[in-house]
């Protein structure tokens, strides 16, 4: 039953489980970042970190093994960024990527809401997937050219990543949308469940004016957003949904009520063992 | 074929002879060699079980990706679930070359008309079972399949040569996370000897019954699928296993290890059967949560599976259509 399953290149995103370690997996500069420097990357990290506990949760629950196996290669990918922009946002402060990760509260988080939406069916989380894929894309490839080396060094690897993470959803999409009557109708209610989130991917803070030049101002990537959606949309025979937008507030620490019950999950044991080391 | 200065036999007889000859010089088996029915079946069943195995065996650890006390742990804990996840593929590939189709054997195995290793009936309760798991039970995996790399059956042979340079890794890591562990806090230490006192017996049952009482033994070593009895290869992960522990400064939960000089091995108390038994008999701690996980996943994937093979026939249709 694998015929159509997206095909992916053997081996992209695989992590070697002897070869991960926090030199080699995480682009490590040994520069230390400014405080607003910091506060951007923790904004990156965060959207990556929340993205790859969400899909963590499919490993042993996919619809086939082949998506058990890419849903992990994309998760981990995401957390690969998620360690680095944090352990850069981390030198500004003295603090580790697992301080960020595991001992911040709800508010200190900076991630989009629709990092956080829930995995729903496997629709919902391949549309959640395509969506910040497709910003993810566009952001790390303005993202490499940026003043901060150490910024632009992990977008650079990054976006080559997040470029089969595009592929992946985008041709499920594809098989969602044109496979059958159920799929496309599930699709659907997917599309219209999470478009509400898209706008605050592309909303400017004013950080974007301080770091001009460093930070990339997400409001100039929603054209080319648009355009490769739209193409897939007609090749998929789908209308954008009309649902209204919700207000966002991710980036100053407003956030849905989902989080809360992600984050206690994530950072109960590390909480229960402070200073540990795992 | 295997052998350039044998000539192809035609009758059955003949057939047998030839394939005997094979196994004889430790030949392969390639899957369009004759073989035996009884050989193609036992070997359906044993690759098949080993492959929903590795599947099943995701869940224990899936339990703690979420929960994974660090980033590093977490990547790491992913990439080796996921392992898990391709060496069920190599394994079904495998079965497949002998007949049978993945989807049957998915089908087998949500049925519950399929076994897989019992070790996964036993619950993950602490981070430091990801520790025991990937130390014990891999370990025991892994002298249980080093041999299987020399089976008879080529495909077979191939698959577990690709996996155990996995598992081995995989052990590393168990090991390294307990030694954490048992080097970190009293907590953490505690933790670790807990999830050692009780993945350790489970562990020793993976290597199956005594030799005197495991009926499916004796033909598979003479085809040379199996190549060990279960008490040696028992006896050899317990040789590895005990100065392992005196390292990590844990104890085995087994009063009666101790060192036979004479026999060079150490000796150990008696497996409790019954527990064995039990477990196997579908009344284990976890046999109907992990069948219910597996079933869900495969119930709740049917709608995704079917829209990517409607699109494929779409395609294919299309394209057939632009080629007329």
């Amino acid at each position: 039953m694998n015929d159509g399953a997206p095909a992916h290149p053997d081996g992209h995103g695989h992590v070697d489980v002897a070869k991960v370690t926090l030199s080699e997996e995480i682009v490590d500069r040994a520069s230390v970042a400014s405080t607003d420097v910091a506060e951007y990357a923790t904004w990156l990290g965060d959207d990556a970190l929340i993205l790859a506990q969400q899909l963590g949760w499919w490993i042993s629950r996919a619809p086939e093994l082949e998506e058990d196996i890419a849903l992990g290669n994309i998760a981990l990918d995401l957390i690969g960024h998620a360690r680095s922009f944090l352990h850069y946002a981390g030198t500004a402060t003295g603090r580790s990527e697992d301080d960020l990760a595991y001992f911040r509260d709800e508010h200190e988080f900076r991630s989009v809401h629709l990092v956080e939406q829930p995995n729903g069916d496997f629709a919902h989380t391949i549309v959640r997937q395509l969506l910040m894929s497709l910003y993810l894309f566009e952001l790390y490839r303005e993202l490499a050219g940026s003043a901060d080396a150490t910024l632009a060094a992990v977008a650079g690897k990054a976006e080559k990543e997040v470029d089969y993470h595009r592929d992946h959803a985008s041709q499920w999409i594809l098989r969602l949308a044109l496979g059958t009557e159920e799929s496309r109708e599930r699709l659907l209610v997917a599309l219209s469940d999470l478009w509400p989130y898209v706008e605050e991917l592309f909303r400017d803070e004013p950080l974007h004016d301080v770091l001009a030049g460093i930070a990339v101002r997400p409001s100039g990537l929603r054209e080319a957003f648009d355009r490769v959606l739209t193409d897939l949309f007609a090749e998929a025979e789908l209308a954008r949904p009309r649902t209204p937008t919700t207000s966002g507030g991710g980036r100053r620490g407003q956030h849905s009520e989902y989080l809360g019950y992600l984050l206690t999950e994530m950072q109960v044991l590390a909480r229960r063992h402070p200073g540990a080391t795992w | 074929m295997n052998s350039a200065e044998l000539t192809l036999p035609a009758t059955d007889d003949a057939q047998e002879r030839y394939f005997q000859e094979l196994i004889d010089r430790d030949s392969r088996i390639e899957p369009r060699d004759w073989m035996p029915a009884e050989y193609r079946t036992s070997l359906i069943r044993q690759i098949s079980q080993h492959g929903h195995s590795e599947i099943i065996g995701m869940q224990p650890e899936a339990n703690w990706i979420t929960r994974a006390p660090s980033l590093k742990r977490k990547a790491i804990l992913m990439a080796k679930v996921q392992d898990e996840a391709g060496h069920g593929l190599y394994l079904y590939s495998a079965a497949q070359t002998l007949g049978i189709s993945r989807d049957e054997m998915a089908e087998q195995l949500i049925a519950g008309k399929a076994r897989y290793s019992s070790i996964f009936n036993y619950p993950a309760l602490t981070w430091a079972d990801m520790g025991a798991i990937g130390w014990l039970v891999d370990g025991a995996a892994i002298c249980n399949q080093v041999p299987l790399c020399r089976a008879s059956y080529g495909p077979y042979a191939r698959a577990m040569v690709r996996i155990c340079k996995e598992e081995s890794f995989h052990q590393r890591q168990g090991f390294e996370i307990l030694l954490e562990l048992s080097q970190g806090t009293a907590a953490q230490k505690e933790m670790a000897q807990d999830a050692v006192n009780r993945w350790y017996w489970p562990s020793l049952m993976m290597f199956g019954p005594p030799d005197d009482e495991s009926p499916n033994s004796a033909q598979s070593m003479a085809w040379k699928i199996k190549r060990f009895s279960n008490d040696d290869l028992r006896q050899r992960f317990v040789d590895m296993v005990v100065p392992q522990a005196e390292v990590l400064g844990l104890t085995l939960p087994d009063p009666e290890l101790a060192w036979n000089e004479d026999r060079g091995h150490y000796d150990m108390g008696e497996i409790d059967w019954a527990e064995f038994h039990e477990v196997l008999a579908g009344r284990g701690p976890c046999n109907a949560q992990r069948m219910q996980r597996r079933r869900d996943a495969h119930e709740d994937g049917r709608w995704v599976r079917e829209a990517a093979a409607a699109y494929a026939e779409k395609q294919a249709a299309a394209s057939l259509k632009a080629a007329s």
